[in-house]
Formats: structure tokens, C-alpha cells, sequence
């Protein structure tokens, strides 16, 4: 009997933490995705989250408003990727390259500004207690869900919505596939590719004041454990589309939440090895899903240029 | 029938840099005929088509669009009036599903898309159409014949008047290509469309052209009803009398030994089909074999076979009498030596300077390379500068990089590299494709030197006057196969052209 509530707990547990620990990922894996499909890739969304976190948080300080905060986190984003698509848009600058840099300014800065927020409390995002009607507190921590969580599933089939009826999306989707097509229907690449990249940065930090202000939910300087670099992966994991990023989003935060979820039952060995596991897991799914005979399936083709 | 032209250009001129690509060419279209527009490569066909389309503008001349002259500016400006183009290769744009790439194409496009709506109308218009498309396929799972038939559909959809084809068939297998030829004939027979095409198969010419408009080196030779000609008479006209220049010199040929020998050889091309269905040959000493035939019958897989490019599928090639396969071991060890069809792509690195690329045949090996892995780069430098002055190429040092060079300039670098050690076979292809005069003499005088110096030389060419010149004996292939032997001094160019036909 024990063991059932046991087992059943764990399960609930971690499709809880699907949640709490995915949302960030949904921005930042969304946000890279809508750059990617643009055909640039930007590897300084962690640094978008990083400083997305920072200003979220420094900004529901000072005003008393989470919400405030989340906007001027997106804000930052915008910036961001402003400063990343205008660098590449010179001939011969590399988008790799320029990512990393900003993936080590964004951080960098954040933490530079961010010294002083590290102590004091800031208001926090509201979460809807859909578990009330429960008794059981699994459930109700489980269904204990944030609103952003909600606004990043509108986001997806938003972004899904536009790559497939939106004028602007089919015309990303052109200058990603094909900058020469692009130019020859009278598309402007590089200012379709900006406004991807910007939209994507916003999404990232967006993201990264999920962080500060809902979970772990405060400032400090090991907030992110890498979250904008997965979300590349979790871009391929998810082929460029933008509703499986959602379900890769919420995979590998499940994954995340099987070792906690586990160590509240009382299994305590191999805790770090758990830990491992939305790493392991979305190792294995890329090598099960890989050919090494195709490539792979989705991927813009202007992205191997 | 009306036999006001629905698109006449007359005295059409265009040049480029030093070339004069067009010189007074003049094409009437007639409505709903299906005109072919016939030349050898560089006689100026796409240059004109893409004069009428607007991607140049002409030096001189004018164009007639119903009677009316037109200026034609822009291609967009050419698809208001009706005139369409589908090319040689795919303007589609990948991973997007038909529909997407219908509705893309058009000038217009509403802000947020009714997929529903805009299928259902696609599904009504192509409905009156002869080509089946399926709407919601990814383009990339498209064969490619459906791919071309995408392609002309979306030209149709433009409400296209006037189609040019510039070679439409040359991916597609040889009932692709007569279903799709076949459903636009029918169409022109119907009025509902004047096609241009540009073809080098003279099958297809003879299947389902009226007409036919022959170029040469930029220049207008003829027009005429195609139920009047034959093949050969077109090939004649296409190629032309065999023109005067100066032979090189060469020495009387002596050796019975046949150094290069080919048993048998099966290539398949890029989609897999049979490309060389079996060809044999030999090649002695000091003798030019001229390999003769129209584009696209399989010389340029068998280039790429014996260069190691491509894998051979079946038969053997003998060197000396022992089995070779294009290892660079064997290369080195047979003294076997390749030109390609540009050699930019296929025989050097562009990014690499003159002296790396002078280098590469031989630089593992001394005096570039000391104690077998430590190269020289002095002596490479230096050999460079040595080849730089005995082969005249402009350049401005060993250090530049290769693809800086002008066209003339890679293929004396690529032949210097090609012809430093003791050759014992060359294969050659289109050596001169492209090149000024001066060019050409000079490097059709190299391979004659190898030819005279006891070199088995392989010359695959599309140009005849090339193979007359140069060659000791002739071989035309056709459709894979070699299907018939003379010699330049027995050739008859009626014959020579038949069997180019595939006659």
C-alpha cells in the first residue's frame, strides 16, 4: 500500500516538475528555435537568460511587480538579440562566434549589475493552486502551477501559428531555407533574420525570469545550470519545431525532477546520478533518432552555411 | 495559323567584359508554337533568354511582345507580361510543401494566410491544368520529375503566356522528361501557351519542336521548320564547318603499345541511373583519342570514374597492361594525370595559393617533402615560381590563392601541376571550354607536347573542331555507349553528327 502511494507519487512528482523545472526551457528552446528557423543560430541565449533573470528580478524589486519584471526582462532580451543580429549582419562576421561572445557579456554583465540583488527579497510571480480540491499534498504541490507556464504554451502554438499562416513566418521560413530564394521573391534576409533573432532574445529572457522570480525563485549567480545551452539541443532534440520544443521543453524537466522526486520517497542513493538523467536521456533519444546516412529532418538549410 | 510573332527579338547584342556573348541575334515566336533554341555550349542560348527574361539588359537591339516593343527590366516586369521561365535547375525552396512555394511566388500576399482557402483555390486552377501536383507534399520528397512539374505549374499560375525552358530535361529520366514535354506540347497545340526551349536532344527536338533556332559562338546561323531538317543537318549547323587553325606539331606516331585501356566501364550518375553502359577503348603511346558526343551522355561520369571521383560500377581499366584502380598510389605509380572540366572545382583548392596547389600531386613525396612528412615549402615556393614563368600565368605570385586566378589561369596552373613529371596517361575534358583564342592554342599545344613525348591522352570534348584538331583517332559516344570509330582525315561531319544523335 505504501509502496503503491510511493511509486504513484514519484510518477505525479515528476510530472509536476515537468513543469516547474521545463517552463524555462520552453522560452529559451522557442526563442532559439524562431532564430534557428530564421537560419542564424544564436548561442547567447544563456546569456540572455543569465540577464533576463537579473533584470526580472531587479526590476520586481524596485517596482513591487513580478509582471514588470518578466516585461523588462523581455526588454533586455530584445537588446540582446538587437546587438546579436546587427554584429552579424556585417559580411564575413561568424553567428557562433558572436553567440558566445554574447553569452559571456550577457552573463558577465548580469552578474556585474546583479551584486546588489543578491540579499533582499522581491515579489514573485503568482501561481495558480489548481491542486486545491485535493487533499493529498503531491498533488497539490504538483498542480501548483505558474502562470508563466501558461503565457510559454500560448507562446508555442503562437510561434507554431505563425511559421505556418503568418506572412512574416512563411517569409523566416523562406530566409532560412534559402537566402538566395528569399532575395529573388524580394525578401529582406537580413531584416527578417533581426527581427528573429530579437524575438527570440526577448523569448530567452523571458525565460530567465522564470528563474529568479518563480524557481529557484531568487537572484544569485548560479542560477542558470546551463539552461541556454540545452535549449540548443533541445531545438535539434526537437527538429525546429516549435510544439515538440514544448514536449522536449517538459522531457527533460521532468528528468530533472526524477531525482528530487525521488529523494522525497526516501531514495537517496545514486541522487546525483539521477541527477544526470535529462542529460542521459536526451543523449539517448539524439543518438536513437539520428542517421548518419540523412541529415537531419527539419533543419533549415540555410542554418549549415 | 497567326503568323504574327507573339515575341520577336531582333539584332539582339550583349557583352560581357571582353566576350561578346550575343552579336545581332534575332528569334520570332510564333503563338502556340514550340520553338527549340539550339547551340553548343557558350553559343549565347541562355545569354538571350535571359536578355528577353530581364536579367540583362541587351546592348542593342529591341524586343517585340505582340507586336508592341518592350523594355523588359526586370524579370518581375517580365512575369506582369506573361513570360515565364523554368531552369535548368530547381528555384524551389526547400522543406516547404507545394502550396507554400505556389503561394510564395506570387507578387502579393495577405497578411495571415487561410491555408484552407488558398488550397481549395490551388485544387480549382490546377484542376484545369494537365500536370497532377500534389499541394501538401514537402518539396523535398518530391522526385525530380514532380519537382519540374511543380515548377512549370508555378509558372502556369502566373498565368505565364510564354514559357522558355533552358534545358528542362537534363535531370529527369528519359520518360520523365517525354511525359512532361508531352503535356506542354499539348498545351501549345491548344494555343494556351508559346514555349521556347533550350535542349541539347536532338530527340527531343525532333519529337516535339515546330521550330528551331540555331546559335553559334553568339551568332544567329539559322531557323527553320523542324519536319525539314534531320538531326545531322542541326548538329552541322550547331557545330559548323570545321574551322581553320593553326595545327601544333606533331610527330609521326610509332608505338603499337597500348597504354590505356578500358574494359567494359559501367558508371552510375548522381540519381543512381547508368550513365556509362559499357564502354570500351584503347589508348596507345603517343596517340590523342578524341572522344566526341553531346553533353550529358556520360563523359563526365567517366571522367570523374577514372579521376577516382566516382565510383565504377563494373569493368576494368588497364594501365600497361596491369589493373588500375584511381588511388593515388596507382596515380603516381602509373604516371596517370587528370584535367577536368573545370578544374577550379574538381582539380583544385581555391583557398589554397599557387605553390600548395602546384604542389599537390607530388608534395608528400622529395624534394617537397623531407623525411616523409616535413614539407619544403622553399622548394615548393620555388618550383612554383619556375611553372608560374614557363606557363605564363598572370598572376601576382606563388602565394596568391588559386580561385583569385581568371578561368585561363587555373586550367595553366592545374596543367603545369598535371604535366610536371613523366605522364603516362592524361585524360582530358573540356580543356578549352570558356578560354580567349590564346588560351586555347596554347594549352591545346601542351597536350600535343605530352601526346609527342610518348603520353596515352583520353580527350573527352564537346567541341568537334577540338577533337579534329587534336586527335589522332575519334570515338563518339552516345547514350553511355562509344558507338562509332574514324579518324580525323576519314571524318565526315554529317556522320559524325548522326551518331552524336544517337542515329
Amino acid at each position: 500500500m505504501e509502496t503503491e502511494f510511493g511509486v504513484w507519487s514519484v510518477v505525479i512528482a515528476v510530472l509536476g516538475g515537468a513543469i516547474r523545472v521545463g517552463t524555462p526551457f520552453i522560452f529559451v528552446s522557442l526563442g532559439e528555435c524562431l532564430t534557428e528557423k530564421s537560419g542564424r543560430i544564436n548561442l547567447g541565449l544563456e546569456g540572455n537568460l543569465v540577464m533576463g533573470a537579473m533584470v526580472a528580478y531587479a526590476t520586481s524589486y524596485y517596482s513591487g511587480s513580478a509582471w514588470l519584471g518578466v516585461l523588462a526582462a523581455g526588454a533586455s532580451g530584445l537588446v540582446l538579440g538587437l546587438i546579436h543580429a546587427l554584429l552579424c549582419q556585417s559580411p564575413k562576421v561568424n553567428d557562433i562566434a558572436v553567440g558566445i561572445a554574447l553569452m559571456l557579456f550577457g552573463t558577465g554583465l548580469a552578474f556585474f549589475l546583479g551584486k546588489p540583488f543578491i540579499q533582499p527579497q522581491a515579489p514573485r510571480l503568482p501561481s495558480l493552486e489548481l491542486g486545491a480540491w485535493s487533499d493529498s499534498p503531491v498533488i497539490a504541490a504538483a498542480l501548483n502551477i505558474n502562470a508563466l507556464f501558461f503565457v510559454g504554451v500560448a507562446a508555442v502554438f503562437l510561434v507554431h501559428w505563425l511559421l505556418q499562416h503568418a506572412r512574416f513566418g512563411l517569409r523566416l521560413r523562406v530566409v532560412g531555407e534559402s537566402a538566395n530564394a528569399a532575395l529573388a521573391l524580394g525578401i529582406q534576409v537580413n531584416r527578417v533574420r533581426l527581427m528573429a533573432t530579437m524575438a527570440g532574445g526577448f523569448l530567452a529572457s523571458v525565460g530567465g525570469s522564470y528563474l529568479s522570480l518563480y524557481y529557484p525563485g531568487s537572484w544569485s549567480e548560479g542560477l542558470s545550470s546551463g539552461q541556454g545551452l540545452m535549449a540548443v539541443v533541445l531545438v535539434i532534440f526537437a527538429r525546429w519545431n516549435p510544439v515538440h520544443c514544448l514536449y522536449a521543453s517538459l522531457l527533460f524537466g521532468g528528468a530533472a525532477a526524477l531525482g528530487p522526486a525521488l529523494q522525497s520517497v526516501g531514495v537517496t542513493s545514486g541522487y546525483y546520478l539521477f541527477n544526470a538523467a535529462p542529460y542521459v536521456l536526451t543523449l539517448a533519444i539524439m543518438i536513437y533518432t539520428s542517421s548518419a546516412r540523412r541529415k537531419l529532418a527539419g533543419m533549415p538549410a540555410e542554418f549549415t552555411q | 495559323m497567326n503568323e504574327t510573332p507573339i515575341l520577336e527579338a531582333i539584332n539582339i547584342s550583349k557583352r560581357f567584359g571582353s566576350v561578346q556573348a550575343l552579336d545581332t541575334v534575332s528569334l520570332k515566336l510564333r503563338p502556340g508554337s514550340f520553338h527549340a533554341l539550339l547551340g553548343e555550349n557558350g553559343a549565347g542560348k541562355s545569354t538571350l533568354v535571359k536578355c528577353i527574361m530581364g536579367y540583362y539588359q541587351p546592348d542593342s537591339g529591341s524586343l517585340l511582345v505582340q507586336n508592341r516593343e518592350q523594355v523588359i527590366k526586370s524579370p518581375e516586369q517580365a512575369t506582369r507580361m506573361g513570360i515565364g521561365m523554368v531552369y535548368q535547375h530547381f528555384t524551389l525552396i526547400p522543406n516547404m510543401t507545394v502550396a507554400e512555394n505556389f503561394v510564395l511566388s506570387r507578387p502579393r500576399l495577405p497578411l495571415a494566410i487561410n491555408w484552407k482557402k488558398e488550397i481549395a483555390e490551388l485544387e480549382q486552377r490546377l484542376a484545369t491544368m494537365p500536370f497532377q501536383v500534389d499541394l501538401r507534399k514537402n518539396v523535398n520528397h518530391l522526385s525530380a520529375g514532380e519537382k519540374q512539374k511543380v515548377e512549370i505549374v508555378k509558372q502556369l499560375l502566373l498565368d505565364t503566356r510564354i514559357l522558355f525552358l533552358d534545358e528542362p530535361t537534363s535531370v529527369l529520366t528519359p520518360n520523365e522528361a517525354d511525359e512532361v514535354l508531352g503535356e506542354i506540347h499539348a498545351m501549345t497545340r491548344r494555343q494556351e501557351l508559346s514555349v521556347l526551349i533550350i535542349t541539347h536532344k536532338f530527340r527531343e527536338v525532333m519529337q516535339f519542336a515546330d521550330e528551331a533556332t540555331i546559335l553559334r559562338k553568339g551568332r544567329y546561323v539559322g531557323a527553320c521548320q523542324v519536319s525539314d531538317t534531320n538531326p545531322q543537318q542541326l548538329a552541322e549547323q550547331m557545330v559548323g564547318a570545321a574551322v581553320t587553325v593553326a595545327v601544333a606539331e606533331r610527330n609521326e606516331q610509332t608505338s603499337p603499345q597500348v597504354t590505356l585501356a578500358i574494359n567494359n566501364l559501367q558508371v552510375l550518375d548522381d540519381m543512381g541511373l547508368p550513365a556509362m553502359k559499357g564502354g570500351s577503348l584503347q589508348v596507345r603511346a603517343g596517340e590523342i583519342v578524341g572522344i566526341a558526343g553531346v553533353s550529358g551522355n556520360g563523359q563526365k561520369e567517366c571522367v570523374e570514374a577514372l579521376a577516382g571521383q566516382r565510383n565504377i560500377d563494373a569493368g576494368e581499366v588497364h594501365i600497361n597492361g596491369r589493373p588500375f584502380a584511381p588511388t593515388r598510389t596507382d596515380m603516381h605509380r602509373n604516371g596517370f594525370f587528370c584535367l577536368p572540366e573545370e578544374p577550379l572545382r574538381n582539380a583544385g583548392v581555391p583557398n589554397l595559393s599557387i605553390a600548395d596547389n602546384l604542389a599537390l600531386r607530388a608534395f608528400d613525396r622529395p624534394p617537397f617533402a623531407r623525411l616523409g612528412f616535413l614539407l619544403n615549402r622553399r622548394r615548393m615556393k620555388a618550383h612554383a615560381r619556375e611553372k608560374i614563368n614557363e606557363y605564363k600565368v598572370r598572376t601576382s605570385g606563388p602565394e596568391q590563392k588559386l580561385g583569385e586566378l581568371s578561368g585561363g589561369n587555373v586550367q595553366r596552373v592545374i596543367l603545369a601541376r598535371e604535366l610536371d613529371q613523366a605522364v603516362n596517361v592524361l585524360v582530358v575534358s573540356n580543356p578549352c571550354f570558356g578560354l580567349d583564342f590564346k588560351a586555347v592554342a596554347e594549352i591545346r599545344g601542351r597536350i600535343v607536347q605530352a601526346r609527342n613525348q610518348g603520353a596515352a591522352v583520353l580527350l573527352f570534348s564537346e567541341d568537334l573542331d577540338e577533337i579534329l584538331e587534336l586527335a589522332d583517332r575519334i570515338l563518339v559516344i552516345s547514350a553511355g555507349r562509344f558507338v562509332y570509330e574514324t579518324t580525323p582525315q576519314q571524318a565526315d561531319l554529317q556522320t559524325i553528327g548522326q551518331h552524336m544523335a544517337g542515329h
